[in-house]
């Protein structure tokens, strides 16, 4: 909890919600900071969670009591090796403004997860120098991860015009 | 106009070309003999030289993370198999670990020994692998058949084990498919033995051949700070000299228990991943052996006395609710049944009847063990772990392998979100081969480990 105690202490309200649930620290930061807290996270020496292990979002539409609330999680996962802790940064958008600032500058290898979230969430990261879909391919109508995407969905068959 | 010649096209001299040299694009895949696993590579070369490289992933995506929200908790598992498909026992345990942790179990002693020792030898048969494979493709076919050789052992003890060897579904929310079976001990040590030697044999013919070296040391190089902000984990990491290891840095099942080393090295090159990973084989082994001297027996069921009995007619007189007294009576399982009969059951399963299945003479013989198999089976029942999230990171073949589930308490997750630990490594191709030969892109591509499975999901 220190390391959430810290993060509260220095962003003050920027921190909306913060739960150790099974000891995995968590805080939900609003969007305002969150390059600001993570740049932190990043850079301070007490912190120094130096690797981005994984970026991902999670649509709470369907979710119980969650329904109205805001749609999407975007959900960061930070590694230190130097101090060997861990740490779970969300952040929180609505369907009609799902859009984060982009991490890249941060860790290089945003620029990949960002485009995977993109691609199955459709949620749009401002900055990112080439925002494209990552695993399907660029004809592809929707965001497949989104709950409201039916599983069973058929695409328009693609290739060349025969 | 005047006709360009040969030479002057290839090196971009004269008018022909339009206005100076340009760079060729070659597109390396899809489907290429030297891309094990379905991958594109566009490369932009000058000459034989690589100036620019974008990676294109995606040709193996099965909707892994949203079938997962189709079934039960359970259901997931098979479909955790064909992630790494080259160690799935880690993919299943790593999963399984994430569930167990939502709901708050923890599994017996016997089965995390059992996940260790399954674990390990998944990590050998990877690495035999990707070595064996990066050393084919660089002319050495030799050290392929004999890898290839050494992993079939180990393929063979886990047929032993789960019935199946590359689609095994071995793991369970809550313990494991079944027990050990009778004699895996000796086998195992035996299978170590051969492929101790085949090692040995790869060592003498790899480590120091001048060929092996030249196209190795200094190719595919990383920095330490690109690595780390490329979050490349596993033998890739270890290669530039960083000591993580989820193994160690946080333990799990009984890793702390066990003692072995972290291998390391400095360069960050091919030679430095490859140094890396014949290393970790023999730690892995050295993890087995200690695993099999200590790994308890947990508790045996004893206390059963009298004849064994048919399964049919087992079955037979549940069916006909004459279950009194049968639980009593021992019964000859048939052979595919047999790693859940009682005994073996309590051993490796948690005794949580809200997550493991109750063992089958109970859900034939007794009404209560019925209802428990149908309360965990049926449509809208089953597994059901209580709203949050929960991340649990193993150590993959390939590193860290991190699974981040979310439940809104029902009996299907809400959210399954994987962690592939090659993606990392493939996003940083393209800085790894920038600047080196063409030829140079297959020992660097072979030694990432690209596997489909589990960076397309």
């Amino acid at each position: 909890m220190a390391i959430l105690a810290e993060l509260q202490r220095r962003f003050g309200d920027a921190i909306v919600e913060i739960h150790d649930h099974r000891a995995d620290h968590t805080a939900v930061v609003a969007r305002d900071a969150l390059l600001a807290v993570l740049a932190h996270c990043r850079d301070d020496v007490a912190l120094a969670f130096d690797v981005l292990m994984d970026l991902t979002a999670v649509d709470y539409l369907k979710f119980p009591g969650r329904e109205d609330g805001p749609r999407f999680d975007v959900v960061y996962h930070l590694y230190s090796i130097t101090h060997n802790h861990r740490l779970r940064l969300k952040v929180r958008v609505d369907e009609d403004d799902a859009s984060v600032p982009s991490v890249v500058a941060l860790w290089p290898i945003a620029n990949w997860l960002e485009r995977e979230v993109w691609d199955m969430f459709g949620v749009r990261f401002e900055g990112h120098p080439d925002l494209r879909r990552l695993l399907m391919y660029e004809e592809f109508v929707g965001h497949p991860l989104r709950k409201d995407y039916p599983i069973s969905r058929r695409q328009p068959l693609i290739g060349p015009a025969s | 106009m005047a006709r360009t010649t040969r030479r002057e096209f290839m090196l971009g001299e004269g008018s022909g070309t339009g206005s100076g040299p340009q760079n060729v694009h070659v597109g390396v895949g899809p489907a290429h003999p030297a891309m094990h696993g379905i991958i594109r590579i566009e490369a932009e070369l000058d000459g034989e030289v690589i100036v620019g490289a974008e990676v294109e992933i995606g040709y193996l995506h099965r909707a892994f993370e949203k079938d997962c929200e189709q079934g039960g908790w359970n259901n997931a598992i098979p479909f955790t198999d064909r992630l790494n498909y080259v160690s799935p026992l880690i993919n299943n345990f790593g999963y399984a670990s994430a569930v167990e942790k939502l709901l708050g179990v923890d599994v017996t002693e016997r089965c995390k020994y059992i996940r260790v020792i399954m674990s390990e030898i998944s990590r050998i048969c990877d690495h035999l692998t990707c070595v064996g494979a990066s050393a084919m493709e660089l002319g050495a076919f030799t050290v392929f058949l004999y890898m290839i050789k050494a992993r079939e052992f180990l393929w063979e003890l886990v047929e032993d084990v789960t019935g199946a060897r590359l689609t095994i579904s071995y793991g369970r929310v809550g313990g494991v498919k079944a027990d050990l079976p009778d004699g895996f001990a000796e086998k195992t040590l035996k299978a170590l033995k051969q492929t101790r030697e085949v090692l040995d044999e790869v060592h003498r013919l790899l480590t120091g051949n001048r060929i092996f070296m030249d196209r190795m040391v200094g190719v595919g190089a990383l920095s330490r700070e690109e690595t780390i902000g490329y979050a490349i984990t596993g033998p890739l990491l270890r290669a530039v000299g960083v000591p993580y290891d989820v193994r160690r840095a946080q333990p799990y099942y009984v890793y702390d228990r066990l003692e072995f080393e972290i291998p390391t090295q400095k360069d960050g090159d091919n030679y430095a991943r490859y140094l890396v990973r014949m290393a970790e084989m023999e730690q892995s082994m050295r993890i087995v052996e200690q695993a099999l001297a200590t790994i308890p027996s947990g508790p045996i069921n004893v206390d059963f006395e009298g004849r064994a009995i048919d399964p049919a007619a087992y079955v037979d007189q549940g069916k006909q609710g004459k279950t009194e007294g049968l639980l009593l009576v021992p019964i000859t399982l048939s052979p595919n049944l047999e790693g859940q009969q009682r005994a073996a059951h309590r051993r490796v399963n948690v005794a949580d009847k809200r997550v493991v299945l109750p063992p089958k003479e109970t859900a034939y013989g007794s009404i209560e063990g019925l209802m428990n198999h149908f309360m965990l089976i049926m449509e809208g029942y089953g597994i059901r772990p209580p709203a949050g999230e929960a991340y649990v990171a193993v150590e993959g073949a390939n590193g860290e392998l991190g699974f981040y589930v979310v439940s809104d308490g029902s009996d299907r997750p809400y959210r399954v979100r994987c962690r592939p630990p090659c993606l990392p490594p493939v996003a940083a191709l393209h800085r790894m081969i920038t600047g080196e030969m063409v030829a140079d892109l297959i020992p660097t591509f072979g030694s990432v480990n690209m596997i489909g499975g589990e960076l397309d999901r």
